[in-house]
C-alpha cells in the first residue's frame, strides 16, 4: 500500500485537528502520483511475471515496427530470383522466399501492418460494442430488443463470410480490412457488456446511487460502467490476437491486405505453395503470429487481475 | 408529536409472467417524527419493498404517501431531489452497497458533491466530521470497500446516508449481514445518531430481538399486508394476531426455565402472485375458519393496537 507512509505521518496531525473541529493541514497533504489508481494498477500488473513477459514482447514488436527501416538488413521489396527459397543462413537469418526476398526484413516491416490492423480492428470493434451494449443496458425495452436482434442476425452469419461481404463493400485497403475485421466482434462485445451490466446493476450500490440523487447518466458512467470494464479489457486484448489471425485468414483468401505488402497472413498465404520444399516460408511468419497472439492474451489476463481491486493485497 | 410519514392504502405490484406479484398490498400506517417503526416479517413478505417504495426507489402502484402532510406520491424532478436529501436508506449487504471502485472518502463525498449545496472546503470538513461521527478512522479515507471489514463498510454506508442531513432513514436489515458482536455496535450507533440528529427510522428486519431493542412501534407484515401494528412493548406483552404469536414464539430464549411453547405452523408460504381474497395466513393458521376467506380489515382492537383478524375477539378472551 503506497499511501500508508504518507498517512502515518499525517495521522498525528489529523488526530490533533479533530479536537479543533477543523483541520487546516488538510490542504498540505498533497496526494502524490503514487496514490493514483494508475500506479496501483501498474504495481499489481508488475507482480504478474508472465504478463510482464508478454508486455515486453509486445513492446519489442512495437519498437520493431517503428524502427523497421533501421532494423531490416535488406529492402523487403528487393527481388532476387537467384537466391529464391534459401534456408536460414548468416546472410538471411530467416531465409528467403520464392522471389528471393529476405524473410526477416519482411517480417520486420510486416509488424507494422499486422500489429496496427489487430489493434485498430479490435479497438473499433470494442468501442462500438461498448456503445451498443451501453445503449441496450441503459435504455432497455425496445432499444435493447432491437440491438440484441441485430446482434443475433450478425452472429448468425459465419465470421469469415461477414468479413468477405464487408471488405467487398469497403474495398481491400488497410482501413477497409480493419473495418471488416471489427464488425464481427461488435455483437460479442455488446452482449458481454450488457450481461455484465445486468449483474452489476442488481447490486445495492446502484440503488444507493439512485437514493443519493445521482442522475441516470451518472449512475451509468460512474457506478455501472467502471465496474464492467475488467471483462471488456480482457476481451479487447484477446481480440487483438484474433484479429491478426483473421486478417491472416482474409489475406489467405485473396481478400484483405495483399502482396507485396508483407503482412504476416499474406506471407503465410504466399508461402503455402512451397510448404513441402521451403517450410520456413510459413513457419517464421506463423511463429510471429503465434507469439503476438500469445503475448496479447497474457497481457489481457494480467490486466484483468490488476484492474480488479478485490485482488489488491 | 407530528406525523412524518403517512401511508394510505399503499400498493406495489410487480408484473410477472404469471400475473401481478403483490409485494405490498394496501398498507396504511403513520410514522411519527423522531420515532422508530420496526417492520417485521419473514423473508419475501414485502417489508424491504415497502421501505423502498416509500423513499421512491420503486414507483408505487396505488395509494398515497405523505411526508409532513404533503402528498409525495407523484413528484416533479426537482421535488424528488429535495426528497432524496430528506429520505435515505441504509442497506442490508455492505458488500454490495458500496461501489467497489470508489474509496471511502469518495463514497461519502458523492451525495454532497451532487447536491451543490456545499463548497469544496465545506464538503471536506463534512467528510471528516461524518467519518468521525460514524467511527471510521481517518486513515481509512483512501481505502476501498474490500479492504474494510463488514462493520466498517456498514459505517461507510451510514455516513453516506447521513451526508445530506436526512430526516427519515429506511434501515433495510442493516445488521443481518454482520457478525453478532458487530451488530450491537451498529445498533448503538444508529440509536446515538437518532438521538443526536432527531432522526426518524423505519427499521426493516426479520430479527425480533433487534426490533425489540430499538423500536417504538412495530408493524408485522405477512405477504404484503400488515397483520398487526402497535407499540413495541405491547406487541411483546400481548401479541394478538395468530401470526404474530407464531413469530414471537420463534425467538430463541436463554432462560432455561422458560416454559414457552414453540408454535409450529403447518404448510408453506402461499404465493404472492394474484393471491386469493381473504386472510393470507389462513392456510397456515390453526384457527382458520369460513370467515377467514373474506377480506380482513385492520381494526383497532385496543387503543393503539390494530389487528387484521376477524376472530380476534373470540381468540383472545
Amino acid at each position: 500500500m503506497p499511501e500508508l507512509n504518507v498517512q502515518a505521518e499525517t495521522q498525528e496531525r489529523d488526530r490533533h485537528s479533530h479536537h479543533h473541529g477543523h483541520d487546516h493541514h488538510e490542504k498540505a497533504v498533497k496526494r502524490s502520483w503514487k496514490d493514483s489508481n494508475f500506479y496501483g494498477v501498474m504495481q499489481r500488473f508488475a507482480k504478474n511475471k508472465v504478463s510482464v513477459v508478454g508486455l515486453i514482447i509486445i513492446i519489442l514488436l512495437v519498437l520493431t515496427a517503428i524502427f523497421a527501416e533501421q532494423i531490416a538488413p535488406y529492402n523487403y521489396r528487393r527481388i532476387d530470383p537467384a537466391h529464391a527459397n534459401q534456408l536460414p543462413s548468416a546472410a538471411h537469418w530467416f531465409g528467403t522466399d520464392a522471389q528471393g526476398r529476405d524473410i526477416f526484413s519482411r517480417i520486420v516491416f510486416g509488424a507494422r501492418y499486422s500489429l496496427s490492423i489487430g489493434v485498430i480492428a479490435s479497438l473499433v470493434g470494442t468501442l462500438l460494442g461498448i456503445l451498443f451494449g451501453a445503449l441496450a443496458g441503459f435504455f432497455g425495452g425496445w432499444v435493447e430488443t432491437v440491438i440484441l436482434r441485430i446482434c443475433d442476425i450478425i452472429q448468425s452469419i459465419p465470421n469469415i463470410l461477414l468479413c468477405i461481404c464487408v471488405s467487398q463493400v469497403f474495398g481491400s485497403g488497410f482501413f477497409a480490412t480493419a473495418m471488416a475485421l471489427s464488425v464481427y466482434s461488435i455483437p460479442g462485445t455488446t452482449r458481454l457488456l450488457r450481461a455484465t451490466m445486468m449483474s452489476v446493476r442488481e447490486q445495492e450500490f446502484v440503488e444507493a446511487a439512485k437514493a443519493i440523487d445521482c442522475s441516470p447518466m451518472r449512475i451509468m458512467f460512474k457506478h455501472i460502467l467502471p465496474n464492467c470494464m475488467a471483462p471488456l479489457i480482457v476481451s479487447f486484448s484477446m481480440a487483438i490476437g484474433m484479429k491478426i489471425m483473421s486478417s491472416a485468414g482474409l489475406s489467405f483468401l485473396g481478400l484483405g491486405i495483399q502482396e507485396p505488402i508483407p503482412e504476416w497472413g499474406a506471407m503465410i498465404s504466399a508461402g503455402r505453395r512451397y510448404l513441402r520444399v521451403a517450410p520456413h516460408l510459413v513457419i517464421f511468419p506463423g511463429l510471429f503470429v503465434a507469439l503476438v497472439v500469445l503475448s496479447f492474451n497474457l497481457v489481457g489476463d494480467g490486466l484483468r487481475d490488476a484492474l480488479d481491486p478485490k485482488l489488491r493485497k | 408529536m407530528a406525523k412524518l410519514i403517512e401511508l394510505k392504502h399503499l400498493k406495489k405490484y410487480f408484473p410477472t409472467s404469471k400475473g401481478a406479484l403483490h409485494a405490498v398490498d394496501d398498507v396504511t400506517f403513520d410514522i411519527e417524527e423522531g420515532t422508530t417503526m420496526g417492520v417485521v416479517g419473514e423473508s419475501g413478505c414485502g417489508k424491504s419493498t415497502l421501505g423502498r417504495t416509500i423513499i421512491h426507489l420503486h414507483e408505487s402502484t396505488d395509494g398515497q404517501i405523505f411526508y409532513r402532510g404533503k402528498d409525495i406520491t407523484q413528484v416533479s424532478k426537482s421535488e424528488m431531489s429535495e426528497l432524496r436529501h430528506k429520505m435515505q436508506i441504509i442497506f442490508q449487504d455492505p458488500n454490495s452497497s458500496l461501489n467497489p471502485r470508489m474509496t471511502v472518502e469518495d463514497t461519502i463525498r458523492e451525495p454532497m458533491k451532487l447536491s451543490k449545496r456545499f463548497s469544496r472546503a465545506e464538503i471536506d470538513d463534512r467528510v471528516n466530521e461524518l467519518m468521525h461521527r460514524v467511527g471510521i478512522d481517518r486513515r481509512m479515507r483512501q481505502a476501498y470497500p474490500h479492504e474494510l471489514d463488514g462493520g466498517r463498510r456498514q459505517r461507510v454506508g451510514i455516513a453516506r446516508a447521513l451526508a445530506m442531513d436526512p430526516e427519515f432513514i429506511v434501515c433495510d436489515e442493516p445488521v443481518s449481514a454482520l457478525d453478532v458482536s458487530i451488530q450491537a455496535q451498529i445498533l448503538n450507533l444508529l440509536q446515538d445518531l437518532q438521538r443526536d440528529h432527531h432522526l426518524t427510522y423505519m427499521f426493516v428486519t426479520h430479527d425480533m430481538s433487534v426490533v425489540r431493542h430499538l423500536s417504538d412501534n412495530i408493524c408485522v407484515m405477512y405477504l404484503g399486508q400488515v397483520v398487526e401494528i402497535c407499540e413495541a412493548k405491547e406487541i411483546f406483552r400481548r401479541p394478538l394476531h395468530p401470526y404474530t404469536q407464531v413469530l414471537l414464539s420463534a425467538i430463541p430464549s436463554t432462560d432455561l426455565n422458560d416454559q414457552r411453547e414453540r408454535i409450529i405452523t403447518k404448510g408453506e408460504l402461499s404465493s404472492p402472485i394474484n393471491p386469493k381474497p381473504g386472510c393470507r395466513f389462513a392456510a397456515r393458521c390453526a384457527y382458520a375458519c369460513e370467515k377467514c376467506m373474506q377480506p380482513q380489515q385492520l381494526a383497532e382492537v385496543e387503543p393503539g393496537h390494530h389487528v387484521a383478524c376477524c376472530r380476534i375477539h373470540e381468540l383472545n378472551q
